[in-house]
């Protein structure tokens, strides 16, 4: 089955499942609210796979992916915002909550995001970049391991605490109140099934370019240098550079994620973004598997539907089970959720000596 | 291992493809929804009138650090929908409460409230806490034409067609703790307050005020919200000397600032504080010691004398325990279920459209007094109050307007804030 899976016809088949069942089959039997969550849903995985990019193959404990989830979010908010203004009160208008903060004139680093592709290229290209420049700061000096988990949270916690003094950014309570995505209405369910049909898009494209990276000779190296740094540097490879890119298209997936979010969820906060949401973006990744393919989207789907249901059912106790999920995890099944059918393969191996031998 | 090296890049750059052509057929067939300027396809309501019971929501946090705030609110939601159905419930239907918790987390909110509307189909939702969660929460009742009972005092400038504020605007909070100010001959102030919108809005108005009224504005701080760091502020305080300080701090910061306000030897006396965020609630955790006789604005208190709050307080304490306490938050939620009752009983429809047609004049002898729901912005008239915190933990009223005052959210009626208003 495990062999099937990384063949050809395998991407193939699994490729084509996930596209029937998340363009044919969820629309058909979720409601409009859920298509809308599970719309959530996705964008937390779309980040998810970047993460298992960069820990699971590449070692780097990326705590602070609310940085980059932030940067994509607030750019998209910032484009949308500009587009009310202009549609309610023309060119150049200065968005609601700034007339209500009491600003007459738009600040200048807002006048670009009037441009649809100015946005989008901010979107692919500011995150990355700012991930570029700190990642060499920071593998340069071969900082790893606790020290860069640190500093990945320290950022996060630095970040949103940097936004809430915003006030031409929303402060504490955000950017919110959007009523147009690119000329379409949000409010209309047409225009919101949209919006599902292309997050869940760009988690299928996210999701072939991890696994392209994977099998890429990059993704061999990638893991020879989270298992052996040292060894592969030599060997002769900067070790650093392999880092960085791993960094930055785990930084590029989150800010995606984060453009995708803002009109998916309607509301963009530094509470969205910084330590608390950096950490769950970890634990979905953590407990379906970070190592593997498929296992961070499982986690953090998983993660998120569960949260949502539990909250449902029970207000107030999902933080416990939060916690206690992630305890079961850590001890008692490191690989998380994905590695469940290998260990039980193990087992069965183990306790069948005999067929082995038969076959010899 | 020479091969493991080999690039196979065949079925996955074509999967990409494969996926990318999936989106765009999917979004070619789709049909397109409305686009800008457009109205979108009304969103149905599924509220059903057929049975014996009605649902509303009660979307507080109950996890996370508004928490222990929120969860007082919803407890007296609860008290008022129990005399309501005690009472032989609204157009005779029972009332049953869906519950939901909003996480402290205005994303949570959001999401919660568009469960609660399209999932559970309730009549209204009541609660909401930060400004925040308000915001976030306004577009999902627009755009699904439902109503929010809002009960917490807020910054104003606000006033939505789906949501009834029934906690305090500016012009009968803030203002009246400045008019009663300069009455005590203040002539000077120093502003301390969280760094978010309410604290900025509302020393944007003292200023205004402040100008206007000859008072000097010796400093303004911000903290960051849950900061405990006062060394330094209060320092400034002390050496700036003004008549008096108005706070606009949230939460936790109450505790270390009056603890730091008091170590350095300030008191009431000397330097009265006039806080807009502090009811019975917080009194306990900041210390009693660190802040007998400073002052609070609100438009009620537990202490307040009338037949209808007795009642209210004792109906509180049968229920949920003699030490409990009540608090404005607390009443103008217990008020916003009544008055939502009375707006249905007027319409005699749970429909949304009707009920907004109905709002305005609807009045309600709460324990404050009598609140009246303001038709043109969604606002309730309230009774101002300046209270002083008292050794026994409760607030006294020292001061208090001359009946109710009505709501100008958009400080419409004050020339000094012109500049303040959003100009179209």
């Amino acid at each position: 089955m495990s062999k099937f899976l990384q063949s050809r016809l395998g991407a193939w088949t699994g490729f084509a499942a996930a596209a029937i069942g998340l363009f044919a089959v969820a629309p058909l039997i979720m409601s409009g609210f859920r298509l809308g969550l599970f719309a959530q849903f996705i964008c937390y995985a779309i980040v998810a796979v970047g993460i298992g990019l960069a820990w699971g193959r590449g070692g780097m404990l990326t705590l602070g992916q609310g940085v980059y989830f932030g940067m994509g979010a607030y750019l998209m908010a910032m484009h949308l915002k500009m587009a009310d203004a202009e549609f309610r009160n023309g060119p150049g208008a200065v968005p609601d909550f700034m007339e209500l903060a009491g600003v007459r004139e738009l600040p200048a680093y807002w006048v670009p995001f009037a441009s649809p592709a100015f946005t989008v290229a901010a979107i692919l290209v500011l995150p990355t970049a700012v991930a570029v420049l700190l990642g060499l700061a920071v593998f340069k000096r071969r900082v790893k391991g606790a020290y860069f988990a640190i500093l990945s949270q320290a950022l996060a916690g630095a970040f949103a605490i940097f936004l809430i003094g915003q006030q031409t950014l929303g402060g504490f309570n955000g950017l919110s109140y959007f009523r147009y995505f690119f000329g379409f209405a949000i409010n209309d369910p047409v225009n919101q099934q949209m919006l599902y049909f292309i997050a869940a898009g760009v988690l299928l494209a996210v999701v072939a370019v991890s696994l392209q990276l994977r099998r890429s000779r990059y993704g061999e190296l990638l893991v020879a240098v989270r298992d052996s740094e040292e060894r592969v540097r030599f060997l002769g490879y900067d070790s650093a550079n392999i880092k960085v890119v791993a960094y930055a298209v785990a930084a590029l997936f989150a800010s995606v994620a984060g453009a995708l979010f803002v009109p998916v969820v309607g509301i963009i906060s530094p509470a969205s973004i910084g330590i608390v949401p950096s950490i769950m973006f970890i634990l979905g990744v953590a407990i379906g598997g970070r190592g593997t393919l498929l296992g961070p989207v499982i986690g953090a789907l998983a993660v998120a539907w569960a949260q949502t249901t539990l909250s449902e059912q029970f207000p107030s106790a999902w933080t416990y089970a939060q916690g206690l999920l992630f305890v079961v995890v850590i001890a008692l099944l490191p690989g998380g959720i994905s590695s469940i059918p290998a260990l039980a393969r193990r087992i069965r191996v183990k306790n069948r000596p005999e067929p082995v031998e038969a076959t010899a | 291992m020479p091969h493991r090296f080999k690039r196979r890049s065949g079925p996955t750059a074509r999967a990409l493809v494969a996926s990318a052509a999936v989106v765009f057929t999917a979004a070619a067939t789709a049909a397109c929804g409305a686009r800008a300027g457009e109205e979108a396809a009304a969103a149905e309501s599924c509220l059903d009138t057929s049975g014996d019971t009605i649902k509303v929501g009660a979307l507080n946090s109950l996890s996370g650090t508004m928490a222990i705030s929120e969860t007082t609110v919803r407890d007296s939601i609860y008290l008022a929908v129990e005399e309501i159905n005690a009472a032989g419930g609204v157009l005779d239907k029972e009332i049953e409460i869906v519950a939901e918790d909003g996480a402290s987390e205005p994303v949570v909110f959001a999401e919660k409230a568009e469960k609660l509307i399209r999932e559970d189909c309730v009549a209204a939702v009541f609660g909401g806490w930060t400004s925040a969660s308000r915001k976030a929460m306004l577009p999902v009742f627009e755009d699904n034409d439902s109503l929010l009972y809002y009960p917490v005092q807020y910054e104003g400038l606000e006033a939505s067609e789906n949501i009834f504020y029934t906690g305090a605007t500016t012009n009968q909070q803030i203002i009246p703790a400045l008019d009663y100010l300069a009455e005590t001959g203040v002539e000077s102030l120093y502003l301390v307050g969280s760094d978010y919108v309410f604290p900025r809005t509302a020393n944007a108005i003292i200023n205004a005020y402040a100008e206007a009224h000859g008072i000097e504005v010796l400093g303004e701080d911000y903290v960051t919200l849950g900061s405990t760091e006062f060394s330094t502020i209060v320092q400034q305080v002390n050496a700036a000397g003004a008549d008096a300080v108005f706070n606009t701090l949230n939460g936790d910061s109450n505790v270390a600032f009056f603890r730091e306000y008091t170590n350095v030897g300030l008191t009431p006396e000397d330097m009265p504080v006039m806080s807009v965020s502090i009811a019975e609630e917080e009194v306990g955790g900041i210390g009693i010691e660190n802040i007998e006789g400073q002052l609070a604005a609100w438009n009620y208190y537990q202490t307040v004398e009338s037949e209808t709050n007795t009642a209210f307080v004792d109906a509180f304490k049968a229920e949920y325990g003699s030490e409990r306490v009540t608090s404005d938050p607390m009443e103008a939620a217990y008020n916003s279920v009544h008055l939502w009752a009375a707006t249905v009983e007027a319409a005699e429809s749970f429909a949304v459209d009707d009920v907004q047609e109905a709002a305005g004049g609807i009045a309600f002898d709460g324990p404050e007094g009598t609140v009246v729901i303001d038709g043109d912005n969604n606002h309730v008239s309230k009774t101002a109050r300046i209270g002083e915190i008292s050794a026994d933990g409760l607030l006294y009223t020292v001061w208090e307007s001359e009946g109710p005052i009505e709501p100008d959210p958009f400080l419409d009626g004050y020339d000094w804030a012109a500049d303040l208003k959003v100009t179209d």
